[in-house]
């Protein structure tokens, strides 16, 4: 299932936008490919990003890879769960596996994400 | 298997110490004794001696089963290269002797040794000159990157980016960023070789270099390699060459003449040295003439007499990046090897890692979906799609392979085929080898269908069943005694 209300990046990270805070993390297609998670390298807050920035490392038993910023914009706060609990993006990618919290800098970057509906097809033409 | 510490008996002893005749007493200040005696294990000689000896029976190598683990090169490496290392008159060389006063005259063999490798590894790889002190693949990289770092300072070009396909080793991005460079990744196209349009889209006059494994982790040649160099040259970038899977190509074709500019070359992989266990390893770095001068100190000459010296006094060098000469140990057994195999046996050494890894491909494409059908060089992908739709992982193939007896191939990697499973049987594998491993392959590809739980209950012939990989990266239990 993709969540409706939120927006999506080619490379399978999601944000939840509401204003200028937008709240990010992978999606469930992503946890999928990459297998269980076991650990997260996460970003420090104040941290300024331009959109498909790196934001953070996730590495799995499957693989190591990186998660990029959907939107530019500063980091706010970080899940911090997930140092102990990297099963969250596993288990609730959409909801307690989210990864970080920013303030978007730069509306126009949201404009670049898909919907629920373009990601869909996406993942269909893959 | 029990610990050794579970079959402790109190009292048992190997040996009985005889009363000394040295007064007991302690010399060293309380602070400094330890609180309470040290748990060990308490046995007879033989108690132990049966331990350790069960344990090498456990042992998993090359000495013992085949061990087809793709992009590793896990071939056998000829005993008659560690006979040569163990000469005594290299073994108990004292590295520092070659710089003592008159020292050069008693190491005269070894620095013979060190140059002539030099000089095979030139041509070999069409390279102007080597280092050999490299102590591993990746240390090498780093070493060439550092090269590439010091080639742009030293002609003032302002450069940022390095150039890496997709499908490179990982090892390759964390070379070009600890050398100070932002890594730029090329996707791969439909052939899995690097988009060749992407990659001129991304050439522009930041960029400092490319890093590029020709063939490539998927065992393919990129037939545009020549075109891929000169694009580079174009913006005075240099090309990299990851001599990763030179031991597809060893002997027929040579890096330096496809227009790379440097290069490493992993012992282990295309000659024969020891693999693994963290070392010690090799990897030399070749260049060519424009950036001979940056080369890491110190370098073997020969002098008019015919003698061998350390050249210590270059300075655009890039400075030490190993102590005294590299792994020479390992460098000897490199030299042993090629002076035993010559230009013939090398030839023979790349022609048979291919044939064994394209007999391997063509027997198995009717069991596992292969995503990449056109000829390969030293090893192959397949992909575990068609046994996923019975719900059967690569990694549940490669733990039923562990039950046949076989070393799996490596899964997973490369990352841009899904469920991947990569074999490289290389060039020292017997056909009925490579007959017995396709045979339980096509065994297991059966059982996929047929029975799938069985494969994910693999492997139940060993001391340690499956284990549970994440919970061990995710709480990792370590313990010190």
């Amino acid at each position: 299932m993709i969540p409706e209300n939120l927006y999506y990046t080619k490379e399978h990270e999601w944000a939840k936008v509401d204003g200028e805070n937008v709240t990010i993390g992978i999606t469930d297609f992503a946890q999928e490919q990459l297998g269980e998670v076991t650990f997260i390298e996460l970003p420090k807050t104040g941290l300024s990003l331009k959109q498909d920035a790196m934001v953070a490392a996730i590495e799995s038993t499957k693989a190591a890879s990186d998660v990029y910023s959907p939107v530019t914009g500063d980091v706010t706060e970080i899940n911090q769960a997930l140092e102990d609990q990297p099963e969250l993006l596993n288990d609730d990618p959409y909801e307690g596996g989210w990864v970080c919290k920013m303030v978007c800098t730069d509306p126009g970057s949201i404009e670049n994400l898909m919907d629920a509906k373009a990601y869909d097809e996406y993942l269909k033409g893959m | 298997m029990k610990l050794i510490f579970d079959k402790s008996v109190p009292g048992r002893r190997g040996v009985q110490m005889g009363k000394g005749d040295v007064p007991e007493t302690v010399n060293i200040d309380k602070k400094f004794l330890r609180k309470e005696d040290a748990t060990l294990p308490e046995l007879s000689e033989l108690d132990v001696v049966r331990h350790f000896t069960g344990l090498s029976k456990q042992n998993f190598g090359v000495d013992t089963n085949f061990y087809p683990l793709g992009s590793c090169t896990m071939k056998y490496n000829p005993k008659m290269a560690e006979k040569v290392a163990g000469i005594p008159g290299f073994a108990d060389l004292h590295p520092l002797l070659p710089q003592l006063r008159m020292g050069g005259s008693l190491t005269q063999g070894a620095l013979h040794v060190l140059y002539e490798t030099d000089l095979l590894l030139r041509e070999i790889a069409g390279m102007a000159a080597f280092t050999l002190q490299p102590l591993a693949g990746s240390h090498g990289e780093l070493t060439g990157m550092m090269i590439m770092a010091a080639y742009h300072r030293d002609k003032g070009n302002k450069k940022t980016t390095v150039l890496i396909p997709d499908s490179a080793h990982g090892t390759n991005p964390a070379s070009a960023a600890i050398a100070g460079y932002e890594v730029q990744t090329v996707p791969s196209d439909n052939n899995g070789v690097m988009d060749m349009e992407a990659f001129k889209s991304m050439i522009n006059d930041e960029v400092a270099g490319l890093m590029l494994t020709c063939p490539n982790t998927l065992g393919i040649f990129n037939k545009n390699i020549k075109e891929i160099c000169d694009l580079i040259h174009s913006v005075d970038g240099l090309a990299y060459y990851d001599g990763a899977n030179l031991n597809a190509i060893v002997g027929h074709s040579r890096p330096g003449d496809f227009g790379f500019d440097i290069m490493h070359i992993n012992t282990h992989k295309t000659f024969a040295t020891p693999h693994g266990g963290g070392g010690p390893g090799s990897g030399p770095v070749g260049v060519v003439e424009k950036l001979v001068d940056f080369l890491p100190v110190s370098l073997v000459v020969k002098r008019d007499d015919g003698t061998y010296a350390l050249e210590y006094d270059r300075p655009k060098s890039i400075g030490y990046i190993a102590p005294f000469y590299g792994n020479f140990g390992i460098i000897l057994r490199t030299y042993a090897y090629l002076l035993h195999h010559g230009k013939e046996g090398l030839r023979r050494i790349s022609e048979n890692a291919v044939l064994n890894a394209n007999y391997i491909k063509e027997k198995l494409k009717d069991d596992y979906h292969l995503p990449f059908p056109q000829l390969c060089k030293h090893e192959c992908v397949f992909s575990a799609e068609k046994q996923l739709e019975h719900g059967v992982h690569a990694m549940d193939i490669a733990k039923g392979l562990i039950d046949a007896g076989f070393h799996p191939p490596t899964v997973y990697f490369p990352m841009t085929v899904p469920e991947s499973m990569m074999i490289e049987p290389t060039e020292t594998e017997s056909k009925e080898t490579l007959d017995s491993f396709i045979a339980a392959m096509k065994d297991l590809a059966q059982v996929a269908k047929e029975s799938p739980e069985k494969l994910h209950e693999a492997p139940v012939s060993t001391t340690v069943s499956r284990m549970d990989e994440a919970t061990a990266a995710r709480k990792p239990c370590i313990v010190c005694v």
